[in-house]
């Protein structure tokens, strides 16, 4: 393999504590080594230099992502880039082919990205739609908090038993990670119901959301997985849901990080912006970002990504079914509803963030304010749950607003009810304006740990993934907001595991992307094998034999992540 | 001779499935799709036996089927063509913008035709391509 | 000894059964028997040995009559084909995997093609309907464990997906319908009773053509409304009662096929079922599903959706894709004559569409790719026979409800014969190289 080495750039690399000092990155054999001999150079000069992003949390992949594409033709209008050299067509705002999804990603210089929620009946589909996906790593989170599986162990306080099932359901399923969606009001959506609190009982399985939180944070310790349980909380997106999620976090404590991979938390709360909110109903509508942030601040077995907002018309979709059910009732736009056996369900409506409406406003503060008061940024990162709170391609925007506080004030003015927005949160007093490291903390090095990675990904140390976005932005001139926006939009350069992917902004390759899967070992479990022949014996719709996701033409090119949970 | 008017339906029947695995080109296809089921009452009408050939004509075209007894009735006035050539050679094509052509619900009119053959299916087909030439 | 393989996947129908068992001679190359399937399924696992079947490319002559050739000259006339059209139409996909899919997909965009699958003259009213309002719906599974009440409108089960009733819906003993049938009440819409309207406990004997007034009819039952006496030739007292069945259940569903989307208010009378359905959610859960004919037409959707964010009717002609039903879509494109070469693979045209389209692709270059002798096959100038997906090899296909089931290979093809994908792999490969030296 050639070598390379980019000169003289700006490098940020939380992994190293380099705070933009001018430096060489050189590659070889797909890592970063410490020196090269005959490497090809690439002039780096008066540019920013850090290592490939990760992505924590994007519906991205599977068969809700693809209700969204199909029922949502608009979403194509005036996106469409025709094929080129090294470059498929590609179209779609905010539920974007699969194709273009991986060159925007890499475009944006991320070059892991872990989707969000894949049913586990649908895990062939999830697979096949990663593997069109050029570039880009690729891993995916099975849904566990509604299975019926683990809501029968856990009432019965079985942990070795779910966790044996969960080991399993990882294997046929090739998934990554333990995800929770609305823990048992997925379930209780099966017959129109919801669990909006955490000791709501599950209808029939009687079982609480908290029960099943912490009998999957206790799961995860027990196996050592490299991600923790990773978690939307019940009561999504509804005014004073912020207690419901106070609730969720205090489940946390007491537990501590079991595992090889130097992940430190044992809870991942996603898109926290959605579960921060004060008020009553919509009139009085408010941020709570504060005593959501206090409480992460303090806790440092917990870490969230945030769910900014983004102000777009956008489409939402998620394994909270009951959730998009009362979305519909609100925006009255079309409405897609996907229940799964005996697994999950998921719903799918588009919705508009309007800057001209001021709960929209309220929304985009709470995400601000969750990252400015955030005091760790190794413990929270930048997403927008794509496409939820506004697709990915909107990342340099976020980036901006957290870079300047000019920035956030253009936008606070532009809102019809600016006034309004301003008194329900405390965006407008907030200072802070983020550095480039602290970026590269929120977008490399913090997803890198938490998802267990960071020997691979996230940093620039010899030895890790020759993963490298150079972004033509020089960290010491004074930069008008929009060109901060406009530099982290494309990188000029970027290497995937020591593959040139973009060189001064046109790709040249579509890399060799991988599939990352998790293969946890367990003892074994006759009577989870049992119960797993009776379930597809006398519930499911295909037989135990059908339901494995195996072959090349699923992935193509797996990377599996072995823990031994032998006990 | 009687003739008579009818609105017209097609679709799946399972022995239309079986024929279309077992070999488009086989005579069990015909005997299978190359049909048209009338109710009794539109027999009494026409005044012909079960199981002789009629024509069917509609405003985009005419086939020669076999008419016979309702399987799955009564549906007096409603005309029954088991989905293929023979259906479609008198069907509705308009899409009306939406990319389906209008397969139900096509006004034709049927006559006896004792003396005229049903073709298989591919010789249907074939038949309509080539007279264009 | 014979050898079974089990967990066979039926490639016939959308309900895409999974439980097919087939027994093998004792060199495994003969199938003797197949267990579980439906009459269809049986015949087409049978068939496929047949000794008459096509095993070689086939060329039409001047004459009309057919010669033997190479599958190397159908790949260069394929090729060739690709090339020369300004807009080629690829039609059909619906009988094959998604691997051979995803290659055909990639031949068309490089040739500015227009690719369309089945649905164009299925379930399209269905998806331009979802694209309007949305579609609430679950997998099958799901009825079998929790629904209680089953309608069927405009679709004959029986006849078209026939061990659907027994796999999914109205038979089935689930986790909480212990009961099986007797859990259940089944409502049967169609203006011809069937053999599915046999097992309802309310038919509806719905005037042809009428179904969206009595679509509407239900929604305003529902809500207690005011109706006329008589709608779509039904009297407002049984739709009352209809409103009311459907209201009282625990989770409900409506299975809709062919008898709503091709009459004449097509997608609009999807709108009102499955904004019936959306209302029902305001008394009860309530899903709604197409009935998918071909067992992999949702596949080809759903690869066409991630690949280029249109289900069917995808016109890649212009370098980008667009998608207008009534604009790219086959029967639309043929009879305007606005394409200059088919494609047709996996599906059969030539017997279901009406005549004057078919015309059209006889008068064009032309190439169809299936397995059987069809009436498409013996009109276009090239057939090019391949083996049998889900028997003779494997690889994915999506269910009704979207879920992806692998398909099994069972038997090996007759010796040389290609499948779906190595051919389009073979052309696609031939189509690089023309352009390449062009």
């Amino acid at each position: 393999m050639a070598e390379y080495l980019i000169k003289n750039g700006f490098v940020f690399d939380p992994a190293q504590k380099i705070k933009g000092d001018v430096a060489d990155v050189a590659i070889k054999d797909g890592k970063i080594v410490k020196s090269v001999e005959k490497p090809k150079v690439i002039d780096a000069k008066g540019m920013t230099v850090m290592a490939g992003a990760l992505e924590v949390h994007a519906h991205v992949a599977g068969p809700k992502v693809n209700i969204g594409r199909i029922f949502r033709p608009e979403d194509k209008l005036f996106t469409y880039r025709p094929t080129e050299k090294n470059h498929r067509m590609e179209g779609g705002f905010s539920i974007p082919t699969t194709y273009k999804t991986g060159y925007a990603y890499a475009r944006l210089g991320y070059t892991t990205v872990m989707e969000a929620a894949m049913p586990p009946l649908f895990a062939r589909h999830v697979h096949e739609e990663m593997r069109d996906t050029p570039i880009i790593d690729e891993g995916a989170y099975p849904v566990f908090g509604n299975n019926w599986f683990v809501l029968e162990y856990l009432k019965n306080k079985e942990l070795e038993n779910v966790a044996a099932y969960i080991a399993w359901l990882l294997r046929v399923t090739k998934g990554f990670a333990i995800k929770v969606v609305n823990p048992g009001g997925t379930e209780a959506w099966g017959w129109g119901l919801n669990c909006l609190q955490v000791k709501d009982p599950v209808p029939y399985f009687d079982i609480t959301p908290e029960e099943i939180i912490t009998g999957l944070i206790e799961a995860n310790e027990y196996l050592g997985l490299p991600h923790s349980m990773h978690i939307h909380g019940n009561n999504l997106g509804n005014p004073g849901n912020y207690t419901t999620t106070l609730d969720t976090l205090k489940l946390a404590a007491g537990h501590k990080a079991k595992n090889k991979f130097g992940r430190e938390q044992v809870m991942h709360h996603t898109h926290i912006q959605f579960h921060s909110y004060g008020g009553t109903k919509w009139a009085d509508f408010e941020s709570k970002a504060r005593p959501i942030v206090d409480y992460v601040n303090k806790h440092k077995n917990i870490t969230i990504d945030v769910g900014f907002v983004t102000l777009d018309e956008t489409t939402t979709m998620t394994a909270d079914g009951p959730f998009e059910h009362h979305l519909t009732e609100l925006n009255h736009l079309k409405w897609a509803n996907a229940d799964v056996e005996l697994e999950t369900a998921a719903g799918v409506v588009p919705y508009i963030y309007s800057p001209d409406i001021f709960v929209s406003g309220i929304q985009w503060a709470v995400g601000l304010e969750i990252a400015l008061l955030s005091k760790d940024p190794m413990r929270c990162y930048i997403t927008t749950d794509h496409p939820n709170a506004g697709p990915f391609t909107r990342y340099p925007r976020i980036i901006k607003w957290l870079m300047s506080q000019k920035a956030r004030e253009e936008q606070i003015k532009a809102f019809k009810a600016n006034d309004k927005v301003v008194n329900a949160s405390e965006i407008a007093s907030i200072d802070r304006e983020l550095n480039l490291y602290e970026i590269a903390q929120m977008t490399r090095a913090g997803p890198a740990k938490c998802l267990g990675l960071a020997s691979m990904y996230g940093g620039l140390k010899p030895g890790q993934d020759a993963d490298v976005a150079v972004y033509d932005f020089n960290p010491d001139k004074e930069h008008k907001p929009m060109e901060i926006e406009e530099a982290f939009s494309e990188v000029k350069y970027l290497f995937k595991t020591g593959v040139p992917i973009i060189m001064d902004h046109k790709f040249v390759s579509e890399g060799r992307k991988r599939t990352l899967w998790v293969d946890a070992k367990v003892n074994e479990n006759p009577q989870v094998v049992r119960d797993v022949k009776e379930k597809f014996l006398k519930y499911y719709t295909v037989t135990e034999k059908n339901y494995e996701v195996v072959g090349k033409h699923f992935i193509p090119n797996p990377y599996a992540i072995e823990v031994d949970a032998t006990h | 001779m009687a003739k008579i008017q009818l609105n017209l339906i097609s679709g799946r029947t399972i022995q239309q499935g079986v024929a279309i695995e077992g070999g488009k080109e086989k005579p069990a296809y015909r005997e299978a799709c190359g049909i048209i089921e009338l109710d009794g009452e539109d027999f009494k009408k026409l005044g012909i036996y079960r199981n002789s050939n009629v024509r069917v004509t509609s405003p985009y075209g005419t086939v020669v089927v076999k008419a016979v007894d309702a399987t799955q009735g009564p549906h007096p006035g409603l005309g029954w063509i088991p989905m293929g050539p023979w259906a479609n050679s008198i069907t509705n094509p308009n899409t009306y913008s939406t990319g389906m052509p209008t397969f139900k619900g096509v006004p034709v009119e049927v006559e006896p035709a004792p003396n005229e053959p049903v073709l298989l299916g591919i010789e249907l087909v074939q038949k309509a391509c080539r007279a264009e030439g | 000894m014979t050898k079974t393989v089990t967990d066979v996947i039926c490639p016939f129908c959308g309900t895409l059964c999974d439980d097919i068992e087939v027994v093998l001679s004792d060199d495994g190359k003969k199938i003797l028997e197949v267990m579980n399937a439906c009459a269809i399924g049986n015949e087409k696992f049978h068939h496929s040995q047949a000794a008459d079947r096509p095993k070689r490319p086939r060329m039409q002559q001047p004459d009309g009559s057919y010669k033997e050739v190479s599958y190397d000259e159908a790949i260069e006339y394929t090729a060739q084909m690709f090339v020369k059209a300004k807009k080629p139409l690829m039609y059909g996909w619906s009988s094959t995997n998604c691997e051979a899919q995803s290659v055909g997909h990639e031949i068309g965009e490089l040739c500015g093609a227009v690719v369309d699958n089945t649905a164009t003259v299925c379930h399209g009213p269905s998806l331009i309907a979802i694209q309007d309002v949305g579609i609430p719906s679950c997998t099958l599974g799901e009825i079998k464990n929790r629904a209680d009440r089953i309608i069927y409108w405009g679709c004959n089960p029986a006849h078209a997906h026939p061990r659907h009733m027994s796999r999914y819906s109205i038979f089935p003993r689930g986790f909480f319908t212990g009961k099986g049938q007797q859990s259940r009440k089944v409502i049967v819409v169609d203006p011809r009773p069937t053999d599915t309207s046999n097992m309802a406990d309310y038919y509806y004997q719905v005037e042809q053509g009428r179904d969206y007034e009595l679509l509407q009819a239900f929604r305003t039952a529902l809500h207690g409304h005011w109706l006329p006496d008589m709608v779509a030739g039904i009297p407002k007292e049984k739709i009352y009662e209809g409103a009311e069945v459907m209201k009282s259940g625990r989770f409900g569903i409506i299975f809709f096929g062919m008898g709503v989307t091709q009459t004449l208010s097509k997608n609009h009378n999807i709108d009102a079922a499955i904004m019936l359905t959306k209302d029902l959610n305001e008394f009860s859960k309530f899903s709604i599903m197409p009935m998918r004919g071909h067992y992999n037409v949702t596949g080809s959707g759903e690869v066409l959706g991630w690949q280029f964010g249109f289900a069917y009717g995808v016109d890649l002609s212009r370098g980008f894709a667009r998608y207008n039903p009534g604009e790219t879509t086959s029967n639309d494109l043929l009879r305007r004559g606005e394409v200059d070469a088919v494609f047709v693979i996996a599906s059969d045209p030539g017997a279901h569409f009406p005549i004057s389209s078919v015309k059209k692709i006889a008068k064009l270059p032309s190439v169809a790719v299936d397995p059987h002798f069809t009436p498409t096959t013996e009109i276009c100038k090239l057939h090019v026979p391949v083996a049998f997906v889900g028997i003779e090899c494997g690889g994915n296909a999506y269910r009704m409800d979207n879920v992806p089931i692998d398909t099994r290979k069972v038997v090996d093809p007759p010796e040389g014969m290609l499948t779906d994908e190595q051919f389009l792999e073979k052309v696609l490969h031939r189509v690089k190289e023309i352009k390449g030296a062009a």
